[in-house]
């Protein structure tokens, strides 16, 4: 056991005794660092004013990710490199190529966001030469301006990767062989446990360590990407205690599968999976490419979206609908069950005390499948859904052979649409059809109204992706297809 | 300085040159301080607020013992430690108590402040008390008010010209409708926040995140029963403003300075996102009921409208801003007969507050509306009803406004016109008409509007500001003036006027945080009009200084005053040429005052609220947009295809900024109609009070063809700074062109018979069930 966190800050090492277990990396660099060019914009990682590069060693290779430093815990960084805005101009005050496009490109108006879209837009320039506007847009969906209206900072993106310094002049480039040097040194293969007056942080040597760290603390908070646990500080400032943190766990974050599925660990974030899923199922590759913002998805695992029980987790429905099953571990061995009937009721799920979500296995769409999965929100991206619906369908001849809906949004759990599907079930695959099971929505789901939608709106949607889904399946895709392919 | 400085042919950062943002280079370094940057005094306090839970009651109790016993905390204010009054009114109206004391009027209200060690315990701590209340009934929406005879928190307003009581049946069409308009949280990226560092005697320092540094000032005299000169207000840099940091930093700036004072340490209010949300407040939503008589050929007779507005519990700014819903509710057009009025209702909700355009943008949109009943009533394109109610030339006989201003520069037709042609609107309309015809699930919509939008405060006296210049010995400028700068350029735009006068490079002038010490009785950097008046104040300090620089070089070189000249650095006395900094050195030795105090009030202006009339505007400021949108009639999702704007700055005096503040003002105007919506729940609480639940554009939310253009043709007619015009607010209603393309979309499901009626926001939800009603006509 040991009892330290080490990570390293842009050029210095950092070596904590002492921290609260919930203390937010932002707060620490503003507070304790007096490092103040990471803004707090709304603590809950929606505005991406504070976002910093993490970087880490992922099989030996070090790989920086943007993250939301105002939900990410500092317990959460041992072997980690941390690199805010102050790091990326020279010592003489030479910007970097990133900064200088924003300069040059008039990128900034109040200023206020402007370190944190720098931040962001230096991630796409250390993996991306020659982002296409796409791509642009997709790594500043957690990025908030209010001034610009990012017209000149899609052109600052652009004009960027037009600028390669020499090796020596970006910092990360300059010194990569001595980070590298340094993380291995920091890596724990010890549990790290630091006691405070009255409050313990744990993180784990490896996933059997987590087994029994859970069991001797069955009421422990589990964080992994600290996307949901980072807001229930932040703004209903609980205490949690003890905070276990997994996100370091590389058992966690394997990817693999066979003939028949897909197996993701439970600590895979959302942008570990993107690749996979956009490759083997493309729908649920583009459902990803919507949820929160970059800085998001890089921290949130696909587990952490089936622990936390939300009614309105996007990635359940799509699941469900896909027969996903969810693996659970305890000290006592593990347990396989549907990823359904995980979901026991709003707020409930069958997990019992020291158990932790260990991996969750995803069958592959059939060939002759038709798959679809429909997110509607206010806003199209970095939104939380107003309702989320996933449509699996096989056919034999001309009739329904198997079929299954869930949605989010609509019910106190992700649900599956039973009168629906009954509806379907065995009948020709037609308008009709389709016309006919619209009302079996009503018995299926009495969704609430909120802010992010009205019952009418979110009833009556929901039976019109069922039309939708008919559509596309059957030759009137192309026509519609356009306006899904760029909504992506 | 290089030699090379002193024989240039240009300065570096004349004025109508493109130039970087005067802190951009911090900006993406991070090294830009917000106040919340800056080193903290020692012995720094942090402030937490108490807010009500009720949105309407009588408070019977308040146990703070749990508050004041938690760790970290040093005192509890409650209305008994306000020194002077208690009150934050901006309008003088006192019904804006900085703590509630036996009532509170909207859901989280402040009833009590903490002051801890650290914002952490403050903020913990203050989550303590126990209150009880007796509730009261409430209302929260225009509809409750109007149901329950709510009061007006100020007078309302009345613009008529001609008789239209007894024309509305002269017309060949008549027609009544409604329309509701969407508020708006302003969202500046850096939310409210406030130092205050007691000094000797009565003094006191406050930082504050403001557009109105006087009136901190103020505010801070009045709670502190102190004199104005006792305190001062510093303000370097906003992040973001809108129009939301014009009165509402009052409460925090006063909450710091009376903490401050009376533990004699330096105290800081930093309110989190959601308090921030919920206790500020926002862009007015209305409720527009018109009656409009028109001819077949889409002329405008007459029009009575009446707008009522959710203004919240207390008056702030709602009487301008319900004034200017009026002053814009002609939009671009002449109205024959005309009257107007408004109806600024009390709610209890937060007290709506200024947001870029104050009330021009309702009372714009809602022209707008009436221009689309009309189209849909006659089956014509929108812009051929447009056309044909627009202000004519001078002396047409069609160019006196409701307000009876004549408008004396119009270059409407000039603008969409030009607009028109070059973004192909009437082959891309038709198109997209043809396109609807075969496309059962995807429909599109393409509308062209206009902006006319009156420059100046319609409160005369704010229409003034200062400035002061000085020249040290070096040849280095400091330049101070009453303007705040929020992100929209304000310090580059005057710092050029400066170096422009000057003929020095802009780097020799610098630029200084906004203090009421150095320019007192300041207006609110508002109204668009920054630029316009401190422009002029600095011109005129430089204007002061150069005149006796060339009285003392004519005397001393024993020229004519008008052989001495300013070339780029260097300075030319006869036949003999000077570099600056030698010159202003000799300028000291022969002492030569060398600062200057600048002074500018717009002239021409004045109003008459009460009778009607006058010229509250110094001229307008013109614009267009086109816009195409496709909507998804299963789902109400949609799509920004392409907007082309071509915008009227007069001779802009830096083209970038200005396309900035265009580009900006347009998407945070499409943020405003399409996905931002403000909910209050039964029990009269904001439940939309953070970016996960409030949803303002994204990059990705941005046409995806976006042309913006300034008509570079145009030159202010009046003598405005380098013939420039006003840009802050203008852009922001380029945006209605995306609703009314909407509408069009929505229109075609039932063959662009019927009006849409789409209301503000269009959210995917208003779009979907639009087009659910159109289908049943």
């Amino acid at each position: 056991m040991t009892n330290r966190i080490r990570f390293l800050l842009n050029d210095q090492e950092v070596s904590l005794s002492s921290i609260d277990p919930t203390a937010t990396l932002l707060d620490y660099l503003r507070l304790s660092r007096r490092l103040t060019g990471s803004k707090e914009g709304c603590a809950e990682g929606d505005c991406g004013a504070c976002t910093v590069l993490v970087g880490r060693l992922v099989k030996d290779q070090l790989v920086y990710e943007s993250v939301n430093a105002c939900i990410r815990f500092v317990g959460s960084l041992n072997a980690c490199h941390v690199v805010t805005v102050e790091h990326l101009a020279a010592k003489d005050g030479t910007l970097h190529p990133v900064q200088q496009a924003m300069v040059d490109c008039h990128g900034s108006q109040c200023g206020f966001c402007t370190p944190g879209f720098i931040m962001s837009l230096y991630g796409l320039w250390l993996t991306n030469a020659a982002p296409s506007r796409a791509e642009i847009e997709r790594a500043l969906q957690g990025n908030l301006c209010r001034c610009t209206g990012y017209e000149p900072i899609i052109k600052a993106a652009e004009q960027m990767g037009q600028t390669r310094p020499s090796a020596l002049f970006d910092p990360l480039a300059r010194e990569r062989e001595k980070i590298i040097a340094a993380l291995n040194a920091m890596t724990s293969t010890d549990t790290i446990v630091l006691e405070g007056d009255d409050r313990t942080l744990i993180v784990p040597a490896n996933v059997e360590a987590l087994a029994n760290t859970l069991a001797a603390h069955p009421k422990a908070t589990i964080v992994a990407g600290a996307t949901d646990v980072g807001l229930w500080v932040t703004k209903q400032m609980r205490v949690l205690n003890p905070v276990v943190f997994i996100n370091h766990l590389s058992e966690l974050q394997d990817i693999g599968g066979d003939e028949v599925g897909i197996t993701f660990g439970a600590g895979v974030s959302y942008s570990a999976a993107f690749e996979r899923l956009r490759a083997e199922i493309p729908a649920f590759g583009r459902l990803i490419e919507r949820i929160g913002g970059q800085q998001v998805r890089n921290m949130g695992t696909i587990g952490g979206n089936i622990a936390n029980g939300s009614p309105i987790g996007d990635t359940p429905p799509a699941l469900i609908t896909l027969g996903a099953t969810v693996t659970l571990r305890s000290v006592s061995g593990t347990r396989t069950l549907l990823l359904e009937d995980f979901f026991i009721e709003y707020g409930k799920q069958d997990r019992k005390p020291g158990e932790f979500v260990e991996r969750i296995f995803v069958p592959r769409p059939k060939a002759s499948s038709h798959f679809a999965i429909y997110k509607i929100s206010k806003r199209r991206d970095e939104d939380i859904s107003a309702l989320c619906g996933a449509f699996y369908l096989e056919t034999e001849g001309a009739c329904v052979s198997n079929v299954r809906i869930a949605f989010g949004g609509m019910a106190g759990t992700p649900k599956r649409a039973n009168a629906v599907e009954a509806a379907l079930m065995g009948k020709p695959w037609s308008e009709e059809t389709v016309q006919a099971a619209r009302d079996a929505f009503d018995a299926d789901y009495q969704p609430l109204s909120d802010w992010r939608a009205t019952a009418e709106y979110r009833q009556l949607t929901a039976k019109n992706l069922a039309t939708r889904f008919y559509l596309e399946t059957s030759g009137h895709g192309q026509e519609l297809q356009r306006f899904a392919m760029e909504a992506v | 300085m290089d030699k090379a400085t002193f024989t240039s042919a240009a300065i570096k950062g004349p004025m109508h040159q493109s130039l970087r943002h005067d802190s951009a280079h911090k900006h993406v370094a991070g090294s830009a301080d917000y106040i919340d940057d800056i080193p903290e005094p020692a012995g720094l306090l942090h402030g937490g607020l108490g807010l009500a839970d009720r949105a309407h009651a009588e408070i019977i109790s308040i146990d703070l013992s749990a508050v004041k016993a938690y760790p970290g905390v040093v005192a509890v204010l409650t209305a008994d430690d306000i020194p002077g009054t208690n009150d934050v009114s901006s309008g003088g109206r006192h019904d804006e108590p900085l703590i509630a004391t036996t009532k509170v009027e909207f859901h989280g209200q402040i009833i009590f402040a903490v002051i801890a060690e650290t914002r952490d315990a403050a903020r913990k701590a203050a989550r303590l008390a126990t209150v009880e209340y007796r509730d009261l009934p409430f209302w929260t929406d225009i509809d409750g008010a109007l149901n329950n005879g709510a009061p007006l928190v100020t007078p309302g307003m009345v613009l008529k010209r001609g008789t239209p009581e007894s024309e509305m049946d002269k017309a060949q069409h008549r027609l009544q409708s409604s329309m509701r308009i969407g508020g708006q949280e302003h969202f500046y990226l850096e939310s409210q926040i406030a130092m205050a560092i007691p000094g000797e005697d009565e003094d006191v320092t406050v930082w504050s995140s403001t557009q109105h540094p006087s009136e901190i000032q103020h505010i801070v005299g009045h709670v502190l029963n102190i004199p104005s000169h006792a305190v001062t207000v510093n303000t370097r840099r906003m992040g973001g403003g809108f129009g939301g940091k014009e009165t509402q930093g009052n409460q925090f700036a006063a909450l710091a300075a009376i903490a401050a004072k009376k533990l004699n340490r330096a105290v800081k209010f930093r309110p989190d996102r959601d308090e921030d949300m919920s206790i500020t407040g926002k862009r007015h939503d209305f409720k527009m009921d018109f009656d409009v008589a028109f001819n077949s050929d889409g002329r405008i007779h007459a029009v009575q409208a009446n707008f009522a507005a959710r203004c919240g519990y207390s008056s702030d700014l709602s009487g301008p801003v319900t004034d200017r819903a009026l002053f814009h509710a002609d939009s671009s057009y002449f109205y024959p007969h005309v009257k107007l009025t408004s109806q600024p209702l009390k709610t209890h909700t937060v007290s709506n507050t200024a947001y870029r355009g104050f009330g021009g943008p309702q009372g714009m949109l809602g022209a707008e509306r009436v221009i689309e009943e009309i189209a849909y009533t006659l089956g014509k394109d929108p812009l051929d009803v447009r056309k044909a109610n627009f202000y004519g030339e001078l002396g047409s006989g069609r160019d006196v406004t409701p307000y009876h201003q004549t408008v004396e520069d119009n270059i409407i037709a000039r603008v969409v016109g030009e607009l028109e042609t070059s973004c192909y609107y009437q082959a891309r309309r038709k198109a997209i008409i043809e396109f609807n015809k075969t496309s059962p699930v995807i429909k599109k919509g393409i509308a062209l509007t206009p902006v006319k939008f009156g420059i100046s405060f319609t409160m005369t006296a704010f229409n003034q500001a200062g400035a002061l210049v000085h020249i040290y010995q070096d040849g280095s400028i400091h330049l101070n003036h009453g303007g705040t700068e929020m992100g929209q350029g304000l310090y580059t735009k005057v710092a050029q006027v400066v170096a422009d006068a000057f003929q020095v490079d802009i780097d020799v002038v610098k630029i200084t945080a906004t203090t009421t010490g150095k320019v007192p009785n300041t207006s609110a950097t508002a109204a668009s009009s920054g630029t316009d008046l401190n422009g002029m104040a600095a011109f005129d300090a430089a204007r002061q200084i150069k005149e006796r620089l060339v009285a003392f070089a004519a005397e001393k070189w024993g020229v004519a005053a008008a052989d001495v000249r300013f070339l780029p650095n260097r300075v030319q006395v006869g036949a003999e040429t000077i570099p600056f900094p030698d010159f202003i050195k000799q300028a000291y030795f022969a002492r030569v005052q060398l600062s200057a105090a600048g002074f500018y009030k717009t002239p021409k202006i004045h109003w008459n609220r009460e009778t009607g009339r006058g010229t509250p505007f110094y001229y307008y400021a013109y614009g267009a947009a086109c816009t195409e949108v496709s909507i998804d009639t299963l789902t109400g999702e949609y799509l920004m295809d392409r907007t082309d704007i071509l915008h009227d700055v007069g001779k802009s005096l830096n083209p970038a900024i200005d396309i900035g503040q265009i580009e900006g003002g347009f998407v945070q105007g499409m943020g405003w109609l399409t996905t931002e919506e403000l909910w209050w729940d039964g029990k009269g609480r904001l439940r939309t009070h953070a970016p996960s639940t409030y949803k303002i554009p994204l990059a990705s939310d941005r046409p995806k063809i976006f042309n913006v253009k300034l008509a570079d043709w145009a030159e202010n007619t009046e003598l405005t700074i380098g013939r420039s015009k006003a840009v802050g607010e203008p852009p922001f209603m380029l945006a209605i062109s995306v609703l009314e393309a909407l509408s069009m979309a929505v229109a075609s499901v039932a063959d662009y018979r019927h009006c849409p009626r789409l209301d503000a926001p269009a959210t995917p939800e208003r779009v979907l069930m639009a087009v659910e009603r159109l289908k049943t006509l």
